[in-house]
């Protein structure tokens, strides 16, 4: 009976395509919202992952998220030092600022210090130049997107000068950063150059990068440096997931994507419901007919659940196919950069969509077990 | 002569609203193998709902009904589904033919239903098609073939897994008088194995003659029971 339940829903190419679509709509919004939501909720740790060299941050303990910086006293440093099991500690400027170009245009930027000697947290993979350049007087480096970003159909090129604060820059280097959650260019200077260019306040360094001494480990040693100095220190992990949780309470970003998954769920169970429900309701006397033979309800429910697998199956796989292809045509553009299809995405979706697919089916059932065959003789 | 259908004082009764309506009264008859019966009266005496009960698609009210010596109407819903499917095989007025199917997938159906292998039912149901002259269009879809063509799949599929009985409902109601005779010599030949029995309801004055007996109906009873001969002239 399998062939023939292949048939009958092959026999109806436009009912056919229209369960396929709705599946693959659902899936389609589905994959690629939470795909979204899920690469900007990393961008959002992004810059926390990209400095690999620490294992704890340390920080005013009023900050919230990555992007939130309360300048910390420089005695802080020294603070952080002189705690037992603490292996390095280095200073790390983040702030917002503007910067103007030779053509007179400005642009905000989000600025980077690096500690002078260790340039620990600095962007981890070169694209043009040298890393070492930032320990020369007025060097900086930015990131890939940022340069395109600011000069746009500009070929990449070292040596674009930048005014920042009446101080002259000279881009001398270009890397490749993770994209952030904000997606001003990122430019990176020395600590020393940070201090020097940015607006004069009391305090100004942002964080503390610290790496544990060997056999301490990084949450033993937050833990440690919180009790000593009363200071908030997260692991690197720790503060990714602050950071993440952040966002999620506080803005609306999960609630707008959680709208557009919900719509998709809905739409495409909606198509998928109505579409099987007017294929059984149109095939009744033909049910009725098999009924009415000698098949059994067993054998319809059979029939009518690998039908059901076969759309499913198909419109997951075009649905899921057209995420992939969307984030591979998009992965080098700087607004969807590093959003990815995990698998995880793709399971979640599979459950979804399995669900969808047996709720779609359930009034169609209903109406074919409840089915008098003897409809068959009227004609 | 062996005995296909016999009915005992059958009843039937609808729900209509709080009311209950009566449809069959008192049914008592008997369908032989190797003839060919059918059932005539006019639309809404009951032939459809009594062809529905003898198929064990609808259940009686009261009475009893045996179908090849068994009695169907104690069988459960699942008893009297295995049992239409080896034992009876059905003609629709509107051939009920599967769209997405050839002819030979939809007269072969019965034993598809039946767990028989796909290679051996298509092959079964190939041959029977050929013996009704449909040898040509096995692989034709039913929108690709007139309405006396599909009223023959219909009779494949009634024959392929060799019912014992064969109900048929308005048979030739569908098509010309030239094709409508078509059918029913192919019901006629069927119904001259004595091993089978051919039931058919009609309002087809035309093919009365095929018939070897004629139960005539009224108001839910039967009220004759004719030879064809007798019956043409009487109406």
């Amino acid at each position: 009976m399998k062939f023939i339940a292949i048939k009958m829903l092959h026999g109806d190419g436009a009912k056919y395509l229209g369960l396929i679509f709705g599946v693959t709509f659902a899936t389609l919004l589905m994959a690629q919202q939470v795909s979204i939501f899920i690469g900007l909720m990393a961008r959002t740790a992004s810059a926390i992952y990209d400095v690999s060299e620490s294992d704890v941050w340390v920080m005013d303990p009023r900050v919230r998220y990555i992007e939130e910086v309360e300048p910390l006293r420089d005695v802080e440093l020294t603070n952080v030092r002189s705690v037992p099991g603490v292996a390095w500690a280095v200073p790390f400027y983040k702030g917002l600022i503007s910067i103007r170009m030779t053509d007179g245009l400005t642009q905000q930027v989000q600025l980077v210090g690096v500690d002078d000697v260790s340039m620990v947290g600095i962007c981890p993979k070169m694209v043009m130049g040298d890393a070492n350049v930032l320990r020369r007087p007025q060097a900086a480096m930015m990131d890939k997107n940022g340069f395109i970003f600011t000069w746009p159909d500009q070929p990449l090129a070292l040596g674009k000068e930048i005014e920042l604060n009446d101080h002259r820059l000279v881009v001398s280097a270009i890397c490749k950063a993770s994209q952030t959650f904000l997606t001003f260019p990122l430019l990176y200077v020395s600590y020393e150059t940070a201090m020097e260019i940015t607006p004069p306040q009391r305090n100004k360094m942002s964080f503390v990068l610290v790496k544990a001494q060997p056999g301490i480990s990084a949450a033993d040693l937050a833990t440690r440096i919180h009790d000593t100095t009363g200071l908030q220190a997260l692991t690197n992990n720790d503060f990714a997931w602050r950071s993440i949780r952040y966002i999620l309470q506080r803005t609306g970003i999960p609630i707008n994507f959680g709208i557009t998954i919900f719509l998709g769920v809905i739409i495409g169970a909606a198509i998928t419901a109505q579409t099987f429900y007017i294929f059984v309701i149109e095939n009744l006397k033909q049910f009725a007919a098999m009924k009415a033979i000698g098949v059994t309800n067993a054998q319809l429910l059979r029939m009518v659940l690998l039908q059901t697998v076969i759309v499913a199956a198909t419109g997951y796989g075009l649905g899921i196919g057209m995420t992939a292809l969307f984030f591979q045509a998009t992965k080098d553009l700087p607004a969807t950069a590093g959003f990815i299809l995990h698998w995880q995405v793709m399971g979640g979706v599979l459950i979804a969509i399995s669900a969808i697919s047996l709720f779609s089916i359930l009034f169609s059932l209903r109406k074919v077990f409840k089915l008098d065959p003897a409809i068959v003789f009227r004609g | 002569m062996t005995i296909a259908i016999d009915i005992s004082h059958l009843n039937k009764s609808f729900p209509v609203g709080d009311d209950v309506v009566p449809v069959l009264h008192d049914i008592s008859a008997q369908v032989r193998l190797g003839e060919l019966t059918m059932l005539v009266g006019p639309s809404g005496c009951g032939k459809t709902t009594l062809i529905s009960i003898l198929s064990g698609i609808l259940s009686a009210s009261s009475g009893d009904v045996s179908v090849i010596g068994k009695s169907i109407l104690k069988f459960s819903d699942r008893e009297k589904v295995l049992f239409r499917r080896e034992n009876i095989g059905f003609i629709f007025q509107q051939y009920n033919l599967l769209p997405a199917l050839t002819a030979a997938e939809n007269a072969a159906l019965p034993l598809l239903a039946a767990g028989v292998a796909k290679k051996q039912a298509l092959q079964k149901a190939v041959d029977v098609l050929s013996e009704i002259g449909m040898q040509a269009h096995t692989e034709k879809l039913p929108r690709q073939l007139s309405g006396g063509q599909q009223q023959r799949i219909a009779i494949a599929r009634a024959l392929v897994h060799n019912p014992r009985l064969i109900v048929c409902d308005e048979p030739t109601a569908a098509l010309d008088a030239k094709t409508g005779q078509g059918v029913m010599e192919i019901l006629r030949d069927v119904a001259n194995d004595q091993t089978r029995a051919v039931l058919v309801v009609t309002h087809d004055s035309r093919i009365y003659r095929f018939a070897d007996r004629i139960l005539e109906m009224s108001d839910g009873r039967i009220v004759g029971d004719h030879l064809p001969d007798n019956f043409v002239h009487k109406e």
